[in-house]
């Protein structure tokens, strides 16, 4: 049971490095996503359960709370001007949503070939296959495919617009916990960051715990971060009525 | 900001050559190796601006890896413009702003709740017309377009700095009247633009205004 959650646990499960996952966290319900190596970076990709058109938008994030990166007390809409999820406690501090997902070429021009047939279960994989993986098993595909959100991995932007990539941003255990104010489709890809200068494939471990938590009650830090994310709150609510 | 990169091609040697009204969408074709210039026809006009392989639906202009592999947030001279599958679609040659958007999004009735007031959900918002746009062409062209195709655009001339500390904010345009951006197409492409209608920030200085669009096939005649 994670320090802090209020109501009982619901499920927990390991993701290995460099897997896939996907699954259903319902309205009130809280992820926590925890870096066990110091090394993970959890590529997240967010659908609207109910209406899968509906999915997490990146544009409609930043502006609303004029921020470039995600941490403790934001949100992430969708791009119906409603909060699929809330960001209620992070002990990381910058979340990449820039640079999105690692693909094939990428991953074979830093690390090399690891194919199945050599490597069994330890090939190496990328995030964009990943995604395609689970996207594939709700009907979903590449016009799908949107913006990812890079939870453990910070990236920022100097001031000519150039991005650098933060080596050792993470620690072991670090934990960003997502709570769900809407029905949402996660899926998930533990590959390493696309920018990540390591030279060595070596994808680190998730831990999932899920919990029930509760809707955002009217003094909720992220709801009163600013009047945008009110209205957003207020938006949400409306589908839940 | 990128220093200025100006284009030597002529605007009366253009194949097509349209003015695209304030608050209007735009959608055409661009042949690979055919050059593509906006114009700023009366400065800080927001130009929203996506991007299809002309033969599929599933690829797509993508902000994430066009911003990732060029390792840069801004669009100008020298970038290229990255589909989802991370083939180029097209490559910006002149750039007489020198700065242009690719996280600002496009509005939508929706985000205007969200962003300004819940009152504002009745004004024209860039996503009343791509989604309009994308239905007419779809039933011409045989595509069967909807929302799930509206990936994050570009904001042609629209100005979104972030700092160091992680802070976007919509800032004033740094475009003028007559500033021009130009890209020559790497595939066939189809162009889906927005001229963005939004009159609660500074990106279209508080008045949209009319754009050009223009067309040229290579050839030293063009010249």
């Amino acid at each position: 049971m994670p320090e802090g959650a209020p109501y009982w646990m619901l499920w927990e499960e390991l993701v290995s490095g460099g897997a896939h996952w996907s699954g259903l966290l319902r309205r009130g319900t809280t992820l926590r996503l925890m870096d066990v190596t110091g090394r993970g970076n959890a590529a997240v990709l967010l659908y609207n359960y109910e209406d899968r058109s509906e999915r997490y938008n990146l544009p409609d994030t930043l502006k609303a709370q004029h921020t470039a990166f995600l941490s403790k007390g934001t949100v992430c809409y969708s791009d119906m001007g409603r909060i699929l999820c809330s960001i209620t406690d992070d002990t990381c501090g910058w979340h990449d949503t820039l640079c999105g997902l690692s693909n094939a070429d990428q991953v074979r021009r830093k690390y090399g070939t690891a194919r199945y047939q050599e490597h069994r279960n330890a090939y190496f994989k990328n995030g964009y296959d990943s995604a395609l993986n689970e996207l594939g098993k709700y009907g979903l595909g590449k016009r799908d495919l949107t913006a990812a959100i890079n939870f453990f991995s910070k990236v920022t932007v100097e001031a000519d617009g150039s991005l650098r990539f933060h080596v050792g941003h993470s620690r072991a255990d670090a934990y960003v916990d997502l709570r769900f104010e809407m029905n949402v489709l996660v899926v998930l890809s533990s590959c390493q960051h696309p920018l990540d200068p390591a030279s060595e494939y070596r994808p680190g471990e998730l831990r999932l715990t899920a919990w029930h938590s509760r809707p955002a009650p009217r003094n909720d830090p992220c709801r009163m971060r600013c009047p945008e994310n009110e209205r957003g709150f207020r938006n949400t609510e409306v589908w839940f009525r | 900001m990128m220093p200025l990169v100006e284009s030597a091609l002529d605007p009366d040697f253009a194949v097509r050559r349209e003015v695209v009204a304030a608050g209007e969408p735009w959608m055409g074709h661009v042949q690979r190796g055919q050059y593509f210039r906006i114009v700023d026809l009366h400065g800080n006009q927001a130009v929203d601006t996506l991007f299809y392989r002309a033969d599929t639906l599933e690829e797509r202009y993508s902000a994430q890896d066009t911003i990732r592999e060029q390792g840069n947030i801004y669009l100008s001279s020298g970038s290229v413009l990255l589909s989802n599958e991370c083939n180029p679609m097209l490559s910006i040659v002149a750039d007489t702003c020198g700065r242009h958007d690719t996280l600002g999004g496009a509005c939508s009735a929706e985000s205007n709740t969200v962003r300004y007031a819940l009152e504002k959900r009745d004004m024209h918002s860039c996503r009343d017309n791509f989604l309009l746009a994308l239905a007419r062409w779809g039933a011409r062209h045989g595509r069967d377009f909807s929302k799930r195709d509206l990936a994050s655009n570009i904001n042609f001339f629209m100005n979104v700095p972030v700092t160091p500390q992680g802070k976007l904010t919509f800032a004033d345009g740094i475009s003028a009247a007559g500033r021009y951006v130009e890209m020559r197409a790497e595939m066939d492409v189809t162009v889906l633009i927005s001229n963005c209608p939004q009159l609660n920030n500074p990106c279209n200085a508080y008045n949209p205004t009319p754009v050009e669009v223009l067309i040229w096939d290579v050839g030293p005649a063009s010249r």
